[in-house]
Order: structure tokens, then C-alpha cells, then sequence
């Protein structure tokens, strides 16, 4: 049910579906590879988001990283141990990101009409219709 | 993104799910980059890499009755017979994976070259072509030594643009986006193949992203010369495209590769930013366990070098030798005499093969020389020395 202090963002669907789930922000770029694929912990070593887990959240990050093959791999693995993310919300998005989100079907979305970084937090509760090209955000504590 | 009516109907599944699917993965990516619409290729290059990722698409597409529309060539898995029989311990899953995918390939009517340097003999573009071309080694040489377009394409996009026989219209296809970014002045003595795999590895990790445009290089690089460049500044940056105007074949100037532009940086690249890239990469000292060369596959050329400096000697029994290389180089290695010094020697040639697989678990605990920052830093060994050839097979040779 939509709340009143919901936030409504308009974004750009890249890869459809519907995912929601509590957001995880991610200030530097992720690469997939580098996480547990059994449980979606985050393995790389000095990443903001070290021995955080994947599984089931929206995340919102920049951008991926690192070659094609690891990328994919990664995202894939996650995917078939179902400790992927729900969606994916990100900044630039490139063509290796397309297609790891086109293979695991996990909804991918970008150009949100305001800063991802500013409105949405780590803890609040997010939903992206990537179909209707928006995302909704119910902060944490409202 | 604007499609025609057959795009349409192929995109509604009426020519089969696997041609669906192709076409669907390239529509997403077109719409990421907002591109207008699809354009014709004429030839791609899949980085096959028998991982399950790949596995998953190239079966999606060749269940579903997908074939090649235009000349596909394919990446090295490896030679699962070779490798079965020497090596007992490679896990059963993983061989099945690796079979799975080769037969995908063959099913999908792809060129089954299993090589890195399709662009030498199995694919070759040609100046002004577009083309998708995959594998992070090639996808720059396609665009800067050949002069053809491509994007930095995955396994996927590749494959998918080769059975649609199109790809969106977007970022290095489009004149304006193969603007020179950063100058490069290269101050330092290149003297041999091994000097392009330090400035290579230099200037990626210098630049990260962008598209650098050398100047001050005063020969015309070799063939190897400038695939290493290509190879080791996708090992520690994402170099897709570069310019050394005078030797590359789109621009004759540097203000040229600029587009009239100001540079967004200019780094300068002495000997001494060289020997720092040599001994960054240097992870031990110890004795060498086995040699690994040919990543990315060795030509005919580096394989007739190794067979010269292994002529008439013997490599130490504690050292395994290995070269990697595509069939079609095997083949004239053979016929020549290469490959028979190089066995005489106690070597092996071996197709169809990448470092970064499954096949050589013999070795994770190992240490291993190679000329090639791209084979350690896969790391499917504990550590690494990196050197250049002639060091290498002195290294095997005493066992040391």
C-alpha cells in the first residue's frame, strides 16, 4: 500500500520485471564475481561494502566493473543460488551490466529523475516496476 | 529504438525463441544507450570461456534453433581430451560444462577457432567494417590496428549480434565517440614485444577508461608488438580503442585522433614508469615449477622463436613447458618443424586452450613464469614471475 511519505521516482527501464526489497547503497562500483555465489556476501577486500549481503536486496550503485566473462559469471551464480539482488538500480550503466541483468532476468533500471545517492538510503523499503519505469522508495522509520 | 517490421516479428518469437532471445538481449542494450536503431555487422567474435554464464546463453540461443547469420568465430575453452588424459584431477563438472558449450557453438553454425587472435587468420575484419567483436584483446586491436568498429561487446552481445547479423548503433560504431582522450608521450626505449606488454600494462592502469593516442613511438610496432599493448591494457585498465597516428590506420595525426579537441590528460611514459610496471608484476623470486606462454595465443612467429631458443636443448625435469596457440597456428607449426623441436625439448603445444580455465589445476599451488601479465593475473597458480620469452625458457631450461 502506498504511503504518504513514499517517495515516487520516475526512471529508464534497461532490463523489465518488478523487484523490491530493502535498499543497499553501494558508492563504488560492484563487481559480482567477488561475492560469495552460495550466500551473496560481498568478498572483496576494502569495499565500502565488505561482509554485506546481496541476496534479495534493491541495490543502487554506480556502475559495474571488471571484464565480461567474471562479471556475468558472477551475477549468474548469485542468480542460481537465488542470493541475487531483487533489482538493480544504477548511475551509468554499460553494455557488460545489460546483459548480466538480461541473463538472470533482475530488473535494471537507471536515469531515476533525482541523485539515487541522495534520496535512497541503506535500510529503506524499495520497490522498481522497471515495466512502468518507476521506482518507489517508503524511507526507513516512516 | 526504431525497429523494422521483420526486427519486429523476430522480436515476437515468430522465427524461433533462440533468434527471440538474440534479438531481445541487443534491444535492451540499444535502449540502455539510447540508440536509434539497428545496424548491419559483418562478422563476430564470441569470447567463449566455458563458464556457466556462457553456458546458459549459447545453449538458450542454439536450443532455440539460432544460427549464425554472419562469419562468428569463438574464444579457446580448452582441449578437453588432452588435458583429460594427463590430468586426473580435473573435476568431472567441469569437463561436461566445457563439452556443453564447444557443442552449443557447433549447434549455433559458429567458426569453432577457439582463439583469442580470430583477427590473424579464422575472422578478419577489414579497415572500416563494423563488426562485434568480443574478448578484451581484441576488441581494441579491431578497432585501432585494423580500423574496423566495434563496442567492447561480452560473450553474449557478441553472440547475439552474430545471429541477428546486427547490433544497436551506439558508442564506438559512431565517429564521435573514437575521439582521442588522453595523450600519451612515449618517452621510454621499446625495444622488443616484452616493452609493449610494460607499456601496455602502464598505460591501462594509468588511464583506467578512455581511448589514449601515443606519440613518440619511431618504428612501426610489430604484429605482437601491438596485440600485447591491446592484451596487458585490458589486464589493469579498459583500453577498447587507441591511436599511435603514423602506424594505426584511422587517423594519420594526432590532432586528427582528437577531433580537434584539447586532450582530457596527458601522462608521459619514461623507463623508469617500465621497470616499475616489471617489478609490480613479480610476485616471487622462487624457482619456477612450470611455464606458461601464449596469453594471448602465440603466433606462428612466437612460436617459431620458442622452437629457435629451444633447439637442441632440454627442458629440467622438475618444469613443465607450455605453449598455447590456436589449430590453424599448430597446423603450420608442425608442418614447419616448430612443434617437433619444442616436444624434443620436452614442451607441449597445445589449441584450443585459455589460461583461465578448469584444465590446469595442477598448478594451483605451483609457480610459474610467463611473458604475460594476462596469464598471472588470472592466477590459476599461487605466484608468478613474468619475463620475457628468452627468460622464460632459460628458467625451464635450469630449473631455477
Amino acid at each position: 500500500m502506498r504511503m504518504k511519505n513514499d517517495i515516487v521516482l520516475k526512471c529508464h527501464k534497461v532490463i523489465g520485471g518488478y523487484g523490491e526489497g530493502e535498499a543497499l547503497i553501494s558508492h563504488e562500483p560492484v563487481c559480482f564475481y567477488l561475492t560469495d555465489p552460495r550466500t551473496g556476501i560481498v568478498r572483496e577486500k576494502n569495499h565500502e561494502l565488505a561482509g554485506k549481503n546481496l541476496a534479495g536486496k534493491v541495490l543502487v550503485f554506480p556502475s559495474g566493473k571488471a571484464s565480461s566473462v567474471v562479471q556475468i559469471d558472477g551475477l549468474f551464480k548469485l542468480a542460481s543460488h537465488s542470493v541475487a539482488p531483487k533489482a538493480l538500480i544504477v548511475k551509468d550503466v554499460e553494455t557488460v551490466l545489460v546483459v548480466s541483468a538480461f541473463m538472470t532476468k533482475v530488473p535494471l533500471v537507471d536515469r531515476l529523475e533525482k541523485d539515487p545517492f541522495e534520496v535512497i538510503h541503506t535500510g529503506d523499503f524499495v520497490k522498481v516496476d522497471a515495466e512502468k519505469g518507476m521506482v518507489m522508495v517508503k524511507k526507513q522509520g516512516s | 529504438m526504431y525497429l523494422t517490421k521483420e526486427e519486429e516479428r523476430v522480436l515476437k518469437g515468430e522465427f524461433g525463441e533462440g533468434t527471440q532471445k538474440a534479438l531481445e538481449l541487443l534491444v535492451a542494450i540499444g535502449d540502455a544507450y539510447d540508440a536509434e536503431k539497428m545496424i548491419p555487422i559483418s562478422r563476430a567474435h564470441a569470447a567463449s570461456s566455458g563458464q556457466e554464464g556462457d553456458l546458459y546463453f549459447v545453449e538458450l540461443l542454439a536450443n532455440g534453433g539460432a544460427r549464425c547469420k554472419v562469419p562468428t568465430s569463438t574464444n579457446p575453452v580448452y582441449d578437453i581430451p588432452y588435458f583429460h588424459e594427463l590430468f586426473e584431477k580435473i573435476p568431472e563438472e567441469e569437463a561436461d560444462v566445457a563439452r556443453r558449450v564447444m557443442d552449443a557453438y557447433k549447434r549455433v553454425g559458429a567458426i569453432l577457432s577457439w582463439s583469442c587472435l580470430p583477427y590473424l587468420s579464422e575472422n578478419i575484419p577489414l579497415f572500416g567494417e563494423t563488426v562485434a567483436f568480443s574478448e578484451s584483446s581484441a576488441t581494441p586491436y579491431v578497432n585501432s590496428v585494423i580500423g574496423a568498429r566495434t563496442n567492447r561487446e561480452a560473450a553474449q552481445s557478441a553472440l547475439a549480434a552474430g545471429v541477428i547479423g546486427k547490433t544497436p548503433e551506439y558508442g564506438l560504431l559512431v565517429k564521435k565517440n573514437r575521439k582521442g582522450t588522453h595523450l600519451v608521450k612515449v618517452e621510454a626505449t621499446l625495444k622488443d614485444e616484452f616493452d609493449y606488454t610494460l607499456l601496455g600494462y602502464y598505460v591501462g592502469k594509468k588511464i583506467g577508461y578512455g581511448i589514449p593516442v601515443l606519440t613518440g613511438i619511431s618504428r612501426q610496432p610489430s604484429t605482437e608488438e601491438l596485440i600485447n599493448f591491446c592484451a596487458m591494457s585490458n589486464v589493469s585498465g579498459a583500453i577498447s580503442m587507441f591511436y599511435i597516428p603514423g602506424f594505426t590506420v584511422e587517423t594519420l595525426t594526432v590532432e586528427e585522433a582528437f577531433q580537434g579537441d584539447v586532450p582530457e590528460d596527458k601522462i608521459a611514459v619514461t623507463d623508469r614508469e617500465l621497470e616499475r610496471a616489471y617489478d609490480e608484476l613479480q610476485t616471487t623470486g622462487e624457482k619456477v615449477d612450470f611455464v606458461m606462454l601464449g596469453c594471448p595465443h602465440y603466433t606462428l612467429k612466437q612460436v617459431g622463436e620458442a622452437a629457435r631458443l629451444l633447439s637442441g636443448k632440454r627442458i629440467h625435469n622438475d618444469v613443465s613447458f607450455w605453449i598455447c596457440t590456436s589449430a590453424t597456428t599448430r597446423l603450420l607449426a608442425e608442418r614447419i618443424g616448430y612443434v617437433d623441436t619444442i616436444e624434443k625439448a620436452g614442451g607441449h603445444v597445445v589449441v584450443d586452450t585459455c589460461i583461465d580455465e578448469p584444465c590446469w589445476i595442477a598448478y594451483r599451488n605451483k609457480v610459474g613464469m610467463t611473458d604475460s601479465p594476462k596469464c598471472s593475473y588470472y592466477r590459476r597458480f599461487k605466484e608468478a614471475r613474468v619475463g620475457r620469452l628468452q627468460d622464460c625458457v632459460e628458467a625451464a631450461v635450469k630449473g631455477k
